[in-house]
């Protein structure tokens, strides 16, 4: 008789221990940086190549990066990943979601000593974009960059049109005379419109504009909504006006807008400034600038990409440093992540050499302290329902099949359901 | 004697154990933990947990949106099934045939059925548009006006209609052939024996033949129809202005864009009852005219 034959339930056990051991054994050798990201279209190829190199210089980082579906797929397996305790190291998330996603619960307070050590500073952000990020006196997010409504143009057909200085560059107008003129000279030199927007989810267009009216939305503690009925509709009235004009198209969809401007339709286009690599991909003879101050004061919806850390159980002190790490990384670099049109929100690289040379994302950087953020409510923010809401009920007025007053109406309504649901978060 | 008996009313149990343990965990305890959640507040954020006893219930039904959504999934379901039946019966008895033409036909009618959602609705999306799409191109060609497709009230649904037949009718022309198929040639050919036509033969022996696929078919088709989800979503998301949000989309709104679990649990109860009790008359009705025939 051997002197000890195992039983089948040892041997299994101790399989499963040896699994366990190596298991932890490998995690743990490096530390591990696991990052989500929402980025699925031309600055999400960029990202890939800024993380090639980083996984090139840090060989002693288990490095995974993970590019979810943008919008609220990303923010329902965000929220479920962090509420279960379970989430990466490290996810991007828009600036204006900070608040509305429970950052106490679902967010770790980033280690701002570690930061520092990684050499970043506070110093290093323009000092609203940090203050949002700031939530019970606890920082909850490092800003990357900023992504504002802007103008692109046509340089061939704005030419045309007389539209540009001696420089090259497109004269800036103010008011609303000078920006309809604009327009109108636009069109009669492409005979059909003059810029492509998004009409089925006009929210950037409605929000710059309303903000350049120095429109409110909700009061001080966001529990109340104080929208100026005239001043909301006189931005409605405008979008209204030009696409009845045939400024811009009645109805076109994100898809129609690209298209629009990249095949010569429209000579100008309103947009968020993600899509410079497709237009230069595209060899489009464009440029951009600043969308129009239109009315009284400059103001540009927009956001901000973040980092920051989802809420895990059992946070390791190894991998938290290598996340800070890699974040302060990426902030060095964030040039390169300028060149797919963001604004990078560390401000030593703005002022960088490297950055001022890039063209034509330079050209709107000036904007970065009036990048209006949408309102802070658990349902408001990039992709999140107050601009769904919007989109539903804005989207007929380009098409003439609601007026502003009624569209205005629907949204508010809508607006005050949502403020009237209790949050969820 | 009594273990033997045992294993023989208890044995079964072992072979299907692997299935049972997979519809416990992933059908059953989902169906019941959900039903509990319509009682809570449950937030995906995992924050709040109360007991609200029948708060999301009574919401649900003071909730437009509710109905709307409700609305739109039966306009859809009632646009969409007539043509996916009747549609898919006509595909399979032009492509019945042998030879080149029936291979191509089969083939042609079945192909989009194979293609993922995100593909068809690319593709429908530009044949949509105004300015540049197909559709519009061929309309203006023919001294027609343009039509907005996708972004006006009561066109965008018709237009998720044809995208959606046109996707879709491929798998009830399948299963109409395999029916036809299976109808024996004798039949055929002692009718024609008789003198029956054509047409009498279409009316008096096949469609009579095919009465129980066709109950089938509408059944599958009806709960389909009313499960209509991913093809609305990529091409209007619900819009214009919710016209096309069908309940499904506000149910994964409700709880995924929202995070209220608990609420989008009520609701989708009140639409599994919707659908269970559908199906059911829907079945009645045609198995008893199945018999009869």
């Amino acid at each position: 008789m051997p002197p000890y034959s195992p039983g089948r339930r040892a041997v299994l056990g101790g399989l499963l221990g040896a699994f366990a051991l190596t298991g932890c054994g490998t995690l743990r050798g490096k530390p591990k940086v696991r990052e989500w990201n929402l980025f699925g279209g031309g600055d999400g190829a960029r990202l890939l190549q800024i993380h090639q190199q980083y996984v090139a210089e840090h060989p002693d980082v288990a490095f995974q990066a993970h590019t979810l579906a943008w919008g609220p797929p990303f923010y329902t397996k965000l929220a479920m990943s962090a509420a279960g305790g379970r989430a990466p190291e490290v996810a991007t998330m828009h600036m204006s979601r900070i608040k509305g996603f429970s950052p106490t619960t679902m967010l770790d307070p980033i280690p701002v000593e570690l930061l520092n050590a990684a050499g970043i500073q506070q110093s290093d952000f323009l000092p609203a974009t940090w203050d949002r990020c700031v939530v019970d006196g606890k920082l909850y997010a490092v800003p990357l960059d900023q992504h504002p409504f802007v103008l692109y143009y046509n340089t061939e057909i704005c030419k045309k049109a007389g539209l540009l200085g001696p420089d090259g560059k497109i004269k800036p107008v103010k008011g609303v005379t000078a920006f309809l003129d604009m327009l109108r000279a636009v069109k009669s030199v492409t005979g059909k419109y003059a810029v492509s927007v998004d009409t089925t989810s006009p929210w950037r267009l409605w929000y710059t504009l309303y903000g350049q009216l120095e429109g409110k939305f909700f009061n001080e503690d966001s529990t109340q909504l104080v929208l100026d009925d005239a001043k909301a509709l006189e931005a409605l009235d405008l979008i209204a006006k030009l696409a009845s004009e045939g400024l811009t198209p009645r109805s076109a969809n994100y898809a129609a807008l690209v298209a629009q401007f990249s095949n010569g339709d429209a000579g100008m286009s309103f947009n968020g400034e993600w899509e410079v690599t497709t237009y230069q991909t595209a060899k489009l003879p464009f440029s951009m600038a600043p969308f129009p101050v239109v009315y009284d004061v400059p103001k540009f919806q927009g956001d901000s990409h973040t980092f920051v850390l989802p809420h895990q159980s059992h946070r390791n002190a190894d991998d938290t440093k290598a996340t800070i790490e890699y974040i302060a990384w990426m902030l060095k670099h964030s040039a390169e992540w300028a060149a797919g049109g963001h604004i990078p929100a560390y401000q030593p690289v703005v002022k960088s050499t490297e950055y001022l040379n890039l063209k034509p994302q330079a050209e709107y950087r000036s904007v970065a302290p009036n990048v209006l953020y949408d309102p802070d409510a658990w349902f408001s923010g990039s992709g999140a329902q107050l601009e769904n809401e919007a989109a539903a009920a804005f989207s007929g007025i380009a098409s003439g099949q609601a007026t502003p007053k009624a569209a205005l109406a629907q949204f508010k309504a809508a607006t005050q359901k949502l403020l009237d649901t209790p949050s969820p978060v | 004697m009594e273990k033997a008996d045992w294993k023989q009313r208890w044995g079964g149990l072992f072979f299907v154990a692997p299935f049972l343990l997979l519809f416990v965990v992933f059908m059953l305890w989902p169906v019941i933990s959900g039903f509990w959640n319509s009682f809570f507040n449950t937030s995906l954020a995992g924050v709040k947990h109360e007991f609200l006893g029948l708060q999301n219930w009574r919401d649900l039904f003071g909730d437009p949106a509710v109905w709307s959504s409700l609305k739109n999934t039966l306009v859809f379901t009632a646009m969409s099934t007539p043509p996916l039946v009747i549609v898919a019966l006509v595909m399979a008895l032009l492509a019945n045939r042998k030879g080149l033409l029936g291979w191509l036909l089969r083939f042609s009618y079945f192909a989009p059925f194979v293609l993922p959602a995100t593909v068809v609705t690319l593709i429908w999306v530009w044949i949509y548009q105004p300015g540049f799409g197909l559709v519009n191109g061929l309309l203006t060609a023919g001294g027609f006006a343009e039509i907005d497709w996708l972004n006006t009230d009561n066109r965008a649904m018709l237009a998720v209609v044809i995208t959606t037949v046109w996707w879709t009718v491929g798998f009830n022309f399948l299963l109409y052939l395999a029916a036809l198929q299976g109808i024996p040639e004798q039949v055929y050919e002692a009718a024609r024996i008789d003198g029956a036509n054509g047409l009498q033969q279409l009316f008096r022996i096949t469609l009579p033949l095919l009465s129980r696929t066709t109950g089938l078919i509408a059944v599958l088709q009806l709960v389909a129809s009313l499960k209509i989800f991913d093809q609305i979503y990529l091409m209007t998301n619900g819009g214009p202005n919710y016209a096309t949000r069908p309940i499904i989309q506000y149910i994964y709104e409700s709880g995924f864009t929202s995070y209220r679990i608990g609420y989008a649990s009520a609701i989708s109860y009140l639409f599994f009852a919707i659908i269970v009790i559908v199906a059911v008359a829907q079945f009645k009705l045609f198995s008893g005219r199945g018999e009869s025939a």
